[in-house]
């Protein structure tokens, strides 16, 4: 698919998600699909390094909340416009990705993966400690009265959400496609290998882990407006982990596709849950569709897709 | 406000803490350091255990420790049944980093929502007669709720020691991690080996939940902190090294206990693994890594 | 010859991803309108922390909907409560409400359990100007300043300082009159609100504070702590702790031989069936915090029905076998929504909260009166110090005698015994 053609499809959803808001009224649309954007861009980002690379990222929370923190702390300071919040929150959470790579990426993979959570840890007891932003007393963080051009600030965040969500999947869908991504995708398969045929595996791997960390902030920047009410245990959330590690599980973890696929089914999935079935069982079904899907669907989604096409051609 | 005293009482608290914690992690170090597994789900494992012995308390009215022993057969085959699945699943086909990660993650979860399902989100307790009592050293007070947690694990240390250098089975299990072709030529099956090294790593976390209830009151998501420390004290014990383990988790206790008596018990959790990203950094291998 | 290019394998799965999203939307249409019940809506914590009270809140709540519906309703009509787990978290509150709002159609909402979960569910209640009663969340509205919040948490107009309040000036009634004060509080909101106010207390009261550091909530081990409090010799120690913490610390302070002249505070956890058993004498000295004991000073109509109701559904269901803590406020919350709903003669959410406002309710819990701010007019956190429990049992607990009521004066059921010490045996 050219990339124009999908220049041509971003916009267009970007139009038709404003238009929507004009029209809908109804806000519980908005908060839910906003929550099924941000994972969308948190498992694309987390892909990058997980799916592309092969080093799994425990600590997806540590840059989601770096980027939630920075924005608090200058809507606080400040009162910074809505754009460098997101700058901000990109920039500091992806020097936190070069930080860590640089520490911990010439090391085998499953010591990146712990140092990640260690690092979540280490973060989370900082921001507790960190009176500025109220430490485990949490941080109001009063949503502007008025947003130009939207009805209410709800809206606004939904086309934020759209727009980030797109320029996220346009971020992997080049990757995927330059050098970077054929140097991951070689790094991945065996990376003494790629070393041994010139591939600068440190540098792309700094590359990947920045570029992941810097989405993860981004996505994470709006969240203090979002629920107006923050502290460390939310932001940390340990579901922002999980979650950003299983949707490209079950989406897939070769293609911008997959993560694609993984947060809207299984974000959907879960905000469906909360407010239907909305009980432990909840916890347990996303416990069980992951384990499922890695015994019989290895590929992800895409996976399958892929094979029953392939059979249906032959 | 320092003094000899607290400093003392900080460091012995510390060495009592970290044992529980070498207890908890043997398992991690056999399954991880030796086998390669990441067995994420290892705490959670604990937490069964930890309400196996609830069950055995309330119910049946035996001592935690006794009621964790008893489930140590159940959980060897549990091990078991995980091993052969996670074999068949994913070791054999070279998938197992990402995949069996994620495998695990799941079983985190499927452990965790049917304790929660099954006991609800009360604190549970264990009743035992020498819960609250206190052994007096000198000028040592020595709380036993800490001192036979200590002291279990200590044995179990020990015993895993001497199993691994001392028993054919033992070393075999130190040799699949070396070398798979050199052992088959001995006539093990690295398999059967990996799945008895990986069943002893799972039994140990009954005895392990046991000895947790003991020390302060569970519910089911309790084992998610506990994910964290256990590795890094595998890490920072070096891979596969029981000795290791145990020095790392002593280690790791006094350094949390001097920090919190100190500095602010705010700041235990981040100095620990502050420590690890540093060890990470410096020196992966561990301390006494190979 | 045109050959037709059939859209590419990527362009089918985010049609089909798309296609599958949008049905599972339609599974969450609303349902036909009823125009017979009126819905009360609302999200609790049934999973996640504090699932514990959550669970037990939702009891009392749902006892609170059949009493009014076998006295004929609100208005008439029928009452049916609409709820959702919000899993103590935050993230859900917006998306549950929303939901419960513009899809569900309910006429009233009411909080869930916490500050975590009320906070959130601020922006929304504030801008479609409902009025709002909110269970247990420690001064949530001083950020707002929503005239229709009402907070069923007896702490009193000055929540922060008024929390800790009584545990000082009993404290300060005592002769000797103590010097020092050590404070430990866990790292979370509710805890570090607490210590807050305790400082702000100590100052006012002239007490040095010798002792002031947080933990972190999965600390396994207190002796470390508890031994560095001792080492600076307080008279005074006011902790602030959640249930698992309360115990590490109760027990810790046992093992090395803590001998302040006042111990407890603000321990969430010994108002709980489950430790009281676990500590049992072990809690015999302790001052601390409650909202309601069964001691004869606290009869409040209605309120030996409700509890003796409660704990029939309570055994066997996982949640807190006594019911002292949150359920009799559970309840309470929603007789005040009723009670206002009957005075207005309708939803009018503005003629409600000016209701709730301007006038005092009759409820489980006692006669309630809202301040400006939305919180209690008068303080009515209690401090009780548990006195000769001897064993393990639960009977111990379940009537009067075992807690006596310290402060404030006009709920006293009995006197305090000083210092600690005296009072452990």
């Amino acid at each position: 698919m050219s990339g124009r053609v999908l220049l041509a499809v971003a916009v267009a959803l970007v139009l038709a998600a404003v238009a929507l808001t004009r029209v809908l009224e109804n806000q519980y649309y908005y908060f839910a699909t906003y929550v099924i954007l941000q994972y969308v861009v948190l498992a694309t980002a987390w892909n990058i390094l997980g799916g592309y690379t092969g080093y799994v990222n425990f600590g997806s929370a540590a840059f989601f909340a770096t980027g939630a923190y920075t924005a608090a702390v200058l809507i606080k300071a400040v009162a910074a416009p809505f754009p460098v919040l997101l700058a901000a929150g990109g920039l500091v959470a992806g020097l936190l990705g070069l930080g860590i790579g640089y520490l911990t990426l010439r090391l085998r993979g499953v010591f990146f993966a712990i140092a990640t959570l260690a690092l979540a840890v280490v973060l989370q007891t900082l921001v507790v400690n960190w009176g500025y932003v109220g430490g485990s007393r949490g941080i109001y963080t009063l949503r502007p009265a008025r947003v130009p051009f939207f009805d209410n600030y709800v809206e606004f965040l939904f086309v934020v959400m759209v727009v980030l969500a797109l320029g996220a999947l346009a971020t992997a869908w080049w990757i995927e496609r330059s050098w970077i991504g054929r140097g991951l995708v070689a790094i991945r398969d065996n990376e003494e290998a790629a070393e041994c045929m010139g591939v600068p595996t440190l540098r792309l791997k700094l590359v990947a882990t920045t570029v992941s960390g810097a989405l993860m902030g981004v996505a994470g920047a709006p969240f203090p407006y979002y629920l107006t009410y923050m502290e460390p245990t939310s932001a940390f959330n340990l579901d922002y982990a999980i979650n950003s590690l299983a949707m490209p599980m079950i989406g897939g973890t070769t293609t911008w596709v997959g993560p694609l696929v993984g947060a809207v089914l299984l974000g959907a999935a879960q905000q469906v849950a909360t407010v239907t079935i909305s009980s432990a069982l909840n916890l347990l079904i996303v416990g069980l569709v992951v384990v499922a899907f890695v015994f019989l669907a290895p590929e992800g989604i895409v996976g399958l897709f892929r094979r029953w096409r392939a059979r249906a051609r032959a | 406000m320092f003094s000899l005293d607290l400093l003392t009482d900080a460091v012995v608290a510390g060495i009592l803490l970290g044992g529980f914690y070498a207890a908890v992690s043997l398992g991690i170090t056999l399954a991880f350091g030796l086998l390669d597994i990441v067995n994420i789900a290892h705490p959670a494992f604990v937490i069964l255990g930890a309400y196996g012995a609830y069950v055995g308390n309330s119910r049946l009215g035996l001592d935690p420790i006794v009621a964790g022993l008893l489930g140590m057969p159940v959980f060897f085959l549990l091990g078991i049944v995980v091993y052969r699945v996670y074999y068949a699943s994913f070791e054999k086909r070279g998938d197992e980093s990402l995949r069996g990660l994620v495998f695990f993650f799941g079983i985190i979860f499927i452990i965790e929502v049917s304790l929660l399902l099954q006991y609800g989100v009360d604190y549970r307790s264990v009743d035992a007669a020498y819960v609250s009592a206190t052994l007096e050293l000198g000028p040592i007070t020595l709380p036993f709720r800490l001192a036979i947690p200590f002291a279990v694990a200590l044995g179990l240390t020990l015993l895993l020691h001497l199993f691994l250098s001392r028993t054919f089975w033992g070393r075999a299990v130190k040799a699949v991690s070396q070398d798979h072709l050199a052992l088959r030529l001995m006539g093990a099956s690295p398999v059967r080996v990996k799945a008895l090294a990986f069943a002893i790593a799972i039994a140990t976390t009954s005895l392990a939940g046991a000895l947790l209830i003991m020390i302060g009151p569970i519910e089911p998501s309790v084992g998610r902190e506990y994910i964290g420390r256990v590795f890094a004290i595998a890490v920072l014990g070096g891979m596969g090294s029981i000795g290791g383990t145990l020095a790392a988790s002593l280690i790791l206790g006094v350094l949390e206990s001097l920090t919190s008596t100190f500095y602010g018990p705010s700041w235990a959790l981040a100095v620990s693994f502050g420590i690890l990203l540093v060890v990470l950094a410096v020196r992966p291998a561990g301390l006494f890594g190979r | 010859m045109v050959r037709h290019r059939r859209p590419g394998i990527r362009t089918r799965i985010i049609v089909m991803a798309l296609i599958a999203t949008f049905a599972l939307w339609g599974a969450t249409a609303p349902a036909a309108l009823a125009a017979g019940p009126i819905k009360i809506g609302f999200g609790m914590a049934l999973t996640g922390a504090l699932a514990g009270n959550g669970k037990a809140a939702l009891i009392a709540m749902q006892m609170w909907a059949e009493d009014v519906n076998k006295k004929g309703g609100l208005l008439g009509r029928k009452v049916e409560l609409v709820y959702y787990d919000d899993q103590t978290k935050p993230a859900t509150v917006p998306g549950i409400y929303t939901k419960l709002l513009d899809v569900d159609k309910v006429d009233l909402v009411v909080s869930g359990y916490g500050t975590n979960v009320i906070a959130p569910a601020m922006p929304i209640v504030m801008e479609r100007k409902l009025a709002f009663v909110t269970l247990f969340g420690m001064a949530v509205n001083e950020k707002f300043n929503y005239p229709y919040y009402f907070q069923i948490m007896p702490t009193g107009p000055e929540p922060l300082t008024d929390w800790s309040k009584g545990f000082f000036e009993v404290a300060m009634k005592q002769s000797p009159k103590p010097k020092t004060v050590a404070i430990a509080a866990a790292d979370s909101e509710f805890a570090q609100n607490a210590a807050a106010g305790a400082r702000q207390n100590a100052k006012k009261y002239g007490l040095r504070i010798v002792y002031d550091k947080a933990y972190p909530p999965p600390t396994a081990d207190f002796t470390p702590i508890v031994r560095a409090i001792q080492a600076t010799n307080p008279d005074l120690v006011y902790v602030a702790s959640y249930p698992p913490d309360s115990v590490g610390m109760i027990r810790a302070a046992h093992e090395v031989g803590l001998k302040p002249r006042m111990f407890g505070g603000g321990m969430v956890g010994p108002q709980y069936a489950s430790l009281q058993t676990a500590l049992g004498p072990l809690l015999n000295g302790i001052v601390n915090y409650h909202f309601f004991v069964p001691e004869p000073s606290l009869k409040f109509p209605g309120i030996d029905a409700f509890l003796k109701t409660y704990q029939e559904r309570a055994s066997g269901a996982g949640v807190d076998q006594l019911g002292y803590y949150l359920p009799p406020f559970a309840y309470a919350y929603l007789q005040i929504l009723g009670q206002a709903v009957e005075a207005t003669k309708g939803l009018d959410q503005k003629k409600i909260g000016e209701y709730i406002r301007a006038n005092t309710f009759d409820t489980v819990v006692g006669k309630v009166k809202f301040a400006p701010n939305g919180e209690w007019a008068k303080t009515r956190v209690l401090m009780v110090q548990f006195q000769g429990i001897e064993s393990s049992d639960l009977s111990q607990f379940a009537g009067p005698g075992r807690r006596a009521v310290l402060y404030p004066e006009e709920w006293k059921s009995g006197s305090i015994v000083y210092p600690y010490e005296k009072a452990k045996r």
